[in-house]
């Protein structure tokens, strides 16, 4: 029999707040996190709005000496403090300074998107353009690698089991849970910290801007930018932050007689081939409906007892495609589909975060039994005009919320989704 | 600036670098940067351009690679510094 896996621990950096109390006032209020960004104004985007985690200088500088500070960009800073966040949620404490024992059993996956873009343009392109590659100092590789995240994340809390940082662009958050409950079932772990993180630069926008794939005709109205399945979308708004979930082996939680927000019963990720309409940039619906029914099958569970959908749902004209893929593979039509919402309706879409920042609220969403509103959807795409009851626009409390899916797409054509069910001691599933 | 002013500013440039602050209160010209203030190796070159910035020198490659000492920092700045 497989180990079972559960959330024991989440930390969560957003645009619309930072910590579980802010986070979740923030998800049942309804409170945007996107704001209009000047610097994106003066640099001539087009989208001048964005979703970045506010006052958040001030909020790293109290988590970490100067020493540590001086390798951190944003990427990494939202990394290390979600996960310092979730490690203190799940109960541990941080390592005494001089304790130099190592933690065997508990490893992270934590990746990014973009990575450490802002590094790049603001120090190593123009130093190294001026001839002054000394000058660049000893920290430039470990912001810039890939695996820059996880790497900072095992030394401030001395992991030893696997660490590695993953990349499937939007789809990296999702991903990275996915291998990490895999690893723990395997009995290879006890524990793993998983997430993602993406920093907040025009640098790791301005490609996105150039493509036309972000929203350029709310800069006035901020607010009101960010409008998955809306038939007034008009692109995804770029955000930012980090999120890490500390997951852990079923019986290591019990032992420990931890608080436990959720289990994940299952996960899948695919590719589509980029073939039958999918491509880079867009998913082949074939293979979105092939990851959730894998992702249900693994989970063990009837499509039928999926309570609430947390989708991509970016603002993209991509939205009714995937209510209709999320139909077809369940099996269930606008009479009986489950709830839907877009968490990116309030922070934008995070990139490499999105998956990370959205199975933390979904997570909180089931220990806390609440859907939190899909904003800016008034005005329901005309495609699916017929799921639009099942899109809460205010927060809607609902104990019995049992399980919600969760899925993420990425540019590679590259698909995950996560099963969810609500943790009860003693309850039908035990 | 005086041989006892550049060693001052000396410990103010390692500081960061130092876990153990307490290290730094019974510094000497003698102490050892790496063996004794256990300041990681690959940092030595922020050191280095910590002491550029701060005294307004340029140290070569080859220079750097003989500062052990904190002594050793001092006599190369007076030196270059004169």
């Amino acid at each position: 029999m497989k180990r079972r896996v559960v959330v024991t621990g989440i930390g969560v950096a957003a645009p619309n707040g930072h910590g579980l109390p802010a986070f979740e006032k923030a998800l049942r209020d309804g409170i945007s996190g996107i704001r209009f960004i000047p610097e994106l104004k003066e640099l001539n985007f087009a989208c001048q709005v964005g979703g970045v985690p506010q006052d958040f200088d001030r909020i790293r500088k109290s988590y970490f000496d100067f020493e540590k500070l001086m390798s951190m960009n944003d990427n990494i800073g939202y990394a290390s403090v979600t996960a310092v966040d979730a490690w203190r949620d799940a109960g541990f404490e941080l390592p005494e300074s001089g304790d130099d024992r190592v933690d065997w059993d508990t490893g992270a996956i934590v990746g990014c998107g973009i990575g450490g873009m802002d590094t790049i343009a603001r120090s190593v392109v123009p130093m190294v353009n001026e001839g002054k590659v000394r000058r660049l100092g000893s920290r430039i590789v470990e912001q810039v690698m890939n695996s820059g995240t996880s790497a900072r994340i095992a030394g401030l809390l001395a992991l030893g089991n696997q660490v590695t940082s993953n990349s499937s662009a939007c789809s990296t958050g999702n991903e990275a849970i996915i291998e990490a409950v895999q690893r723990i079932r395997a009995g290879l772990a006890k524990r793993m910290l998983a997430g993602g993180s993406e920093g907040a630069s025009p640098y790791i926008w301005a490609g996105f801007d150039a493509m036309r794939v972000i929203c350029r005709k709310f800069n006035e109205t901020p607010g009101a930018a960010s409008r998955p399945m809306s038939g007034s979308a008009a692109g995804f708004v770029p955000g930012s932050g980090g999120a890490i979930l500390v997951l852990e082996d079923l019986d290591t939680a019990r032992e420990r007689g931890v608080r436990i927000y959720a289990e994940i019963l299952g996960g899948a990720v695919n590719c589509g081939g980029q073939r039958m309409g999918g491509s880079m940039t867009a998913p082949n619906p074939e293979g979105v409906r092939n990851c959730i029914r894998m992702a249900v099958r693994d989970a063990g569970i009837h499509p039928e007892k999926i309570d609430a959908i947390n989708g991509h749902l970016t603002a993209t004209y991509a939205d009714p495609v995937e209510v209709g893929n999320w139909s077809e593979a369940l099996g269930r039509g606008p009479g009986d589909f489950p709830w839907i919402q877009s968490t990116k309706s309030m922070i934008g879409h995070c990139l490499g975060a999105a998956g990370a920042i959205e199975c933390a609220a979904v997570a909180l969403q089931l220990k806390n039994g609440f859907l939190h509103p899909s904003l800016n959807c008034e005005d329901v795409h005309p495609g699916i005009e017929a799921y639009g009851h099942r899109i809460p626009r205010e927060c809607v409390e609902d104990a019995d919320l049992k399980i919600f899916a969760k899925a993420g797409f990425g540019f590679g054509d590259v698909n995950s989704c996560l099963i969810f069910r609500k943790w009860e001691e003693n309850g039908s599933h035990e | 600036m005086s041989e006892q002013e550049i060693f001052a500013k000396m410990i103010e440039i390692l500081r960061p670098y130092v876990k153990d602050a307490s290290l730094l209160d019974g510094a000497t010209a003698a102490t050892h940067i790496l063996d004794d203030l256990k300041v990681n190796s690959a940092r030595l070159v922020d050191v280095i351009i910590g002491c550029e910035d701060a005294f307004g020198i340029t140290i070569e490659d080859d220079e750097a690679d003989g500062i052990r000492t904190i002594g050793d920092a001092v006599s190369l700045i007076l030196k270059k510094a004169e």
